[in-house]
């Protein structure tokens, strides 16, 4: 029996090249899973980030003087506060007031922009959700989920402050619960 | 107080599965059998600690102990005691706990057996049982800890930790979040728990595969020994799958069962692996060939299986049973990644003394057509995997998200599994070792033209579907083919005993039951196919808003609103809308009432959507409350829909569990078997 | 700990909120539209069954109970009643919210091609591995080890059971 295992040695072991292809897929899969992983795993981009820049189309009626599309680049020099919603979600309800109100406060000094971005939304449920919170600043669909994607925005409502050079500053996650707390995030970043 | 107990021996079993493990090992490599014995009995040791803390964290749950994060999570003073109780296995935490709970009941159990014949494997076995275990443990211990109590901290945060920080009081809070009303079915109780048997049973056979590749003992021992085991695994998983179907069917109100979803795709991956290795087992009991792709076979089963986990744990997808985020997701990266290249690495090692005993001799010998089974389970299951990691690989790539859904996976799978279906018609005619197109040709002529005749007959009867045809004409031909070789037994048997024709069908299945239960399996796929067939390809719906008094019309069907009325039952927390409506059928009379419901439970905010459901063999009529009025009850919704031959799935899935049941029930007489092992075995031993 | 995110995201249904919206969507739906040949459930079921809303992943946007998904079905209903087809509703999804509404990636060759290569490579593997293991049984019969193996351990039970048969006949 000894010389029929010999016979077949040459031709039964694993060839190196086999090896290396299933070394590698092996490896390519877990690398493929790893970076799925990492991904999940990622929560929002994170204070400190330079924010890439994005265009945001507006909903006619919410342009920002008279532009029916606006980048973030528009917007150096200035505090940018980029809020995400939905006319969906009920928290959203909660904050949509105190963001109008800190909105009408910062709007006349032109330091201050406000961008609301509405996540997986219809346009005519949007206008609604609008016009019943009476919000005036520029408002945009987010576009194949592309500005939402960038920030990995985990829920909504989720808000974003842009220091005046375009470095995220803070990001809260979760409704604001009073007026103060939006004036308390704001402030120190126009003192800058 | 009691949960710091109970996670005092969680820590306690996770040391001592680390214990076996090591013990096992220096036991074996230094010779020292008292060590691996001692690795044995602290093996045997888990089962009673897991028990112990599951009995902790079950008194947790029974008598509200709100304080503890878990608790306050899946329960709700308005459950009754035994969701309370199943709320166990309803959250990440708990779930990991019973997973780690089974296996240790199924190591204990394989460590329990007799091992004279096999010493060299127990260490081994108890090395592959006690790091699956350790890991699963230390996911609870480190990670998800089911024990952990709500603290509230000096600046008012409140969160859950294992021991309490510094300047903080215990936080209980007066009810708790209360089960997802999805998972309060009794097919969702159920579900889960057989899903997860499959999944720790099959742990056993790679465990036992290991061994064998790392002691060198690659006769087919191993498979002999495992082959009751995955048998039992492959009946759990596959009633976790069908519970899983029938839960969906009944409660997610899609009016379907199979939704490909990643997440249920998790768990039939495994389940195609699994179904490929005991085909192929096969053909090494018998023919001593193909060692190295049952081993490849049962390694990419367990991995599955850890993977499967992984996706529905670890955040990665996102789906209907997906568990919230958390940090599990590295470790279990880490785990996967350490059990594949190991196990690849051992059978590369190993290729030598793999090697076939015999030769092929013939390519429609039935080693040859399992070996095509094998091939088109692997084609099906390449179709899921790569489903499943697309949106994965896409938006890694291109940063555009996507959604592989079903229309991807029926146009993909569906030619594998008609080429399946033909495999089961043909290869329970072919012989092992030889056959020829001529002997083959000669056995099916006569399946093949009955289940002519019957396709003929439904294309003039019944549809003129193209692809419900090709389907029919399949599922004709495997029974027909089954029950001809199960009839040309029983009439052998008949002769030579002199058997009643139904005491011989009886004994012909004691007698082989591997062989008849088989054949049982293979009947009730076909019931599911015509299931299958009818719902995929036949399947209508309609949606209307309507009032009392108004009737939808669907598929000579005709369906009359009769009422609605709305709830409350605070003692279970619920808000029950019910509906009646009437069936008609096409000549006006009267089939049946239905009561669609929508149940609303106060303490999660959801809605459940119960459809009303007219049964029978031709189809079944499916109704859903949508919508309705609440101030005048004057307009409601119903959508409806018309499910033909559906009911022949539900009844060919529990022909399937009976079929696995009787192939993997144990024999009366083991020896038997091992008798006829021992030729085999003897043969291999003088290639040695 | 409560996991705020998840509670955002399931809060939307509130009772309230869906008594709310149920009674709008039908007063609209059943009084002002019906006379005017609003497009039917049906016909919307029809295009929502091959979309999916990013809200509700790997849920069919026709059987999704979310708020958002009802409002998704809304805009299909007025778009079908604006005259639109199938096609250009799909697009218009596709372009406000990215390729994942459709149940299929838009490269459907790179979807397809991967599992039918990796089919056809296993494919060809057992070919190539039946004809080398046939072939030594075929080309050298007489070798007495080969002779060995090419002799079929006997299917003892079969072999009787045929044995049976022929008896009868």
């Amino acid at each position: 029996m000894t010389e029929t295992t010999n016979i077949e040695t040459h031709r039964k072991g694993v060839p190196l090249w086999a090896q290396v292809i299933i070394w590698a897929v092996l490896a390519g899969l877990l690398i493929i899973v790893a970076l799925g992983l990492n991904r999940a795993q990622q929560g929002t981009i994170q204070p400190g980030q330079a924010v890439d820049d994005f265009t945001l189309p507006l909903f006619s009626g919410y342009e920002y003087q008279g532009a029916s599309e606006v980048k973030l680049s528009d917007f150096r020099g200035k505090v940018v506060v980029i809020n995400f919603w939905a006319s969906w979600c009920k928290p959203c309800e909660q904050e949509a007031a105190e963001l109008q109100r800190a909105w009408e406060q910062y709007e006349p000094s032109g330091e201050v922009i406000f961008l609301g971005v509405d996540y997986v939304d219809t346009e005519p449920e949007a206008r609604v959700y609008l016009k019943k919170f009476g919000i005036t600043f520029p408002n945009g669909p987010d576009l194949a989920t592309r500005i939402s994607q960038y920030f990995r925005i985990k829920g909504v409502p989720e808000t974003y402050f842009i220091d005046r050079n375009g470095v995220l500053k803070y990001v809260q996650v979760g409704p604001f619960t009073s007026l103060s707390q939006i004036q308390n995030i704001i402030d120190p970043l126009l003192a800058e | 107080m009691i949960a710091d107990f109970g996670y005092g021996v969680l820590v306690v079993a996770f040391l001592v599965a680390l214990y076996s493990v090591i013990a096992a090992v220096y036991g074996e490599l230094k010779k020292q059998p008292a060590l691996v014995e001692s690795a044995r009995r602290a093996m045997l040791l888990t089962w009673p600690l897991l028990t112990l803390t599951a009995g902790v964290l079950l008194y947790l749950l029974v008598n509200d102990h709100y304080e503890v994060q878990f608790v306050y999570e899946v329960t709700s003073r308005s459950m009754p005691l035994y969701l309370k109780i199943t709320a166990w296995w309803g959250g990440q935490a708990g779930s990991l706990l019973f997973w780690s709970w089974l296996m240790s009941a199924f190591t204990s159990l394989v460590t329990l057996r007799k091992w004279d014949r096999d010493r060299e494997f127990l260490p081994w076995v108890i090395v592959v049982g006690g790091v699956t275990m350790a890991f699963f443990i230390g996911m609870n211990v480190f990670f998800e800890n089911p024990f952990a109590k709500l603290y509230q901290t000096f600046d008012g945060n409140i969160a859950a930790y294992t021991l309490q920080p510094a300047n903080s009081i215990l936080f209980t809070p007066s009810d708790g979040r209360g089960l997802n009303p999805l998972l309060r079915h009794p097919g969702m109780i159920i579900h889960p728990p057989m899903l997860y048997l499959g999944f720790v049973s099959f742990v056993i056979p790679y465990a036992f595969a290991i061994a064998a590749l790392i002691t060198g003992r690659t006769d087919d021992r191993w498979i002999r020994i495992t082959r009751r085991w995955a048998l039992w695994a492959w009946l759990f998983l596959s009633a976790g799958l069908v519970l899983g179907g029938r839960w969906a069917y009944d409660v997610l109100g899609w009016g379907g069962y199979w939704g490909w979803d990643p997440v249920e795709i998790a768990a039939f991956m495994p389940w195609l692996s699994g179904t490929a290795f005991l085909h192929s087992v096969m053909i090494q009991e018998k023919r001593g060939m193909f060692k190295h792709w049952n081993m490849l076979l049962i390694i990419l089963t367990y991995d599955l299986v850890i993977f499967g986990t992984f996706l529905t744990r670890s955040g990665v997808l996102s789906s209907v049973h997906s568990f919230a985020q958390s940090a599990i997701g590295p470790l279990f990266f880490a785990f996967i990644g350490v059990t594949l290249i190991t196990s690849v690495g051992l059978i590369i090692y190993r290729w030598e003394m793999l090697k076939s005993e015999t030769q092929m001799t013939s390519m429609l010998s039935r080693e040859a057509l399992f070996l095509l089974n094998n091939l088109l389970f692997m084609g099906i299951l390449v179709v899921c995997f790569w489903g499943v990691i697309y949106p994965l690989i896409s938006e890694l790539t291109t940063g555009q998200k996507v959604t592989v859904g079903p229309p991807f996976y029926e146009r993909a799978t569906s030619p594998l599994f008609a080429a399946l279906m033909l495999l089961m018609g043909i290869a329970p005619l072919s012989a092992w070792g030889h056959s020829t197109v001529k002997t083959l040709g000669r056995a099916i002529w006569k399946p093949a033209l009955g289940a002519a005749i019957v396709t003929a007959i439904l294309a003039f009867t019944y549809t003129r579907n193209i692809i419900a045809l090709i389907g029919f004409f399949l599922v004709a031909l495997v029974i027909l083919v089954t029950l001809y070789e199960y009839g040309r037994g029983a009439l052998a048997r008949q002769r030579s005993q002199g058997e009643n024709i139904f005491i011989a069908f009886w004994n012909l299945t004691g007698r082989n039951r591997r062989r008849y239960g088989g054949y049982i399996i293979h009947l009730s796929m076909m019931l599911m196919a015509i299931g299958i067939l009818g719902i995929e390809l036949f399947q209508v719906e309609t949606q209307g808003t309507i009032a009392i008094g108004d009737t939808l019309e669907l598929s000579g069907y005709t369906i009359k609103y009769r009422e609605v009325a709305s709830w409350d039952n605070p003692g279970a927390g619920v808000n029950y809308t019910r509906a009646v409506v009437e069936v008609y059928d096409k000549n006006g009379n009267l089939l049946g009432n239905l009561h669609p419901r929508k149940d609303f439970y106060f303490d999660s905010q959801q809605p459940m959507t119960i459809p009303g459901q007219l049964a029978s063999l031709k189809d079944e009529v499916y109704v859903l409350l949508i919508d309705w009025e609440p101030i005048n009850q004057e307009s409601t919704t119903f959508k409806i829909f018309v499910n033909p031959l559906v009911n022949w799935l539900w009844m060919g899935s529990l022909l399937f569990l009976v079929g696995i049941i009787i192939a993997a029930w144990p024999d009366k007489d083991p020896e038997r078997v091992t008798v006829r092992a021992g030729k085999r075995a003897h043969q291999t031993s003088a290639a040695d | 700990m409560l996991n705020n995110r998840r509670l955002r995201m399931t809060n939307y249904k509130l009772p309230l909120a869906l008594l709310v919206a149920l009674a709008v969507s039908l007063v609209l739906a059943a009084t002002v539209f019906a006379q005017d040949g609003l497009p039917t459930d049906d016909e919307v079921n029809k295009i929502a069954k091959d979309l999916y809303c990013p809200v509700c992943e790997s849920t069919p946007l026709d059987v999704c109970p979310t708020e958002a998904c009802r409002q998704w079905r809304e805009l299909i209903r007025q778009q079908l009643a604006e005259g639109k087809s199938e096609e250009e509703i799909k697009q218009y999804f596709v372009t406000q919210y990215g390729a994942r509404v459709l149940s299929e990636p838009p490269n459907r060759l790179a979807s397809y091609l991967v599992p039918a290569l990796a089919f056809l490579a296993g494919a060809f593997l057992l070919f190539r591995g039946f004809r080398m293991w046939i072939k030594p049984v075929a080309v050298e019969p007489a070798s007495p080890t080969e002779e060995a193996a090419s002799v079929i351990p006997p299917d003892d039970y079969i072999r009787r059971m045929e044995e049976e048969l022929k008896k009868r006949k």
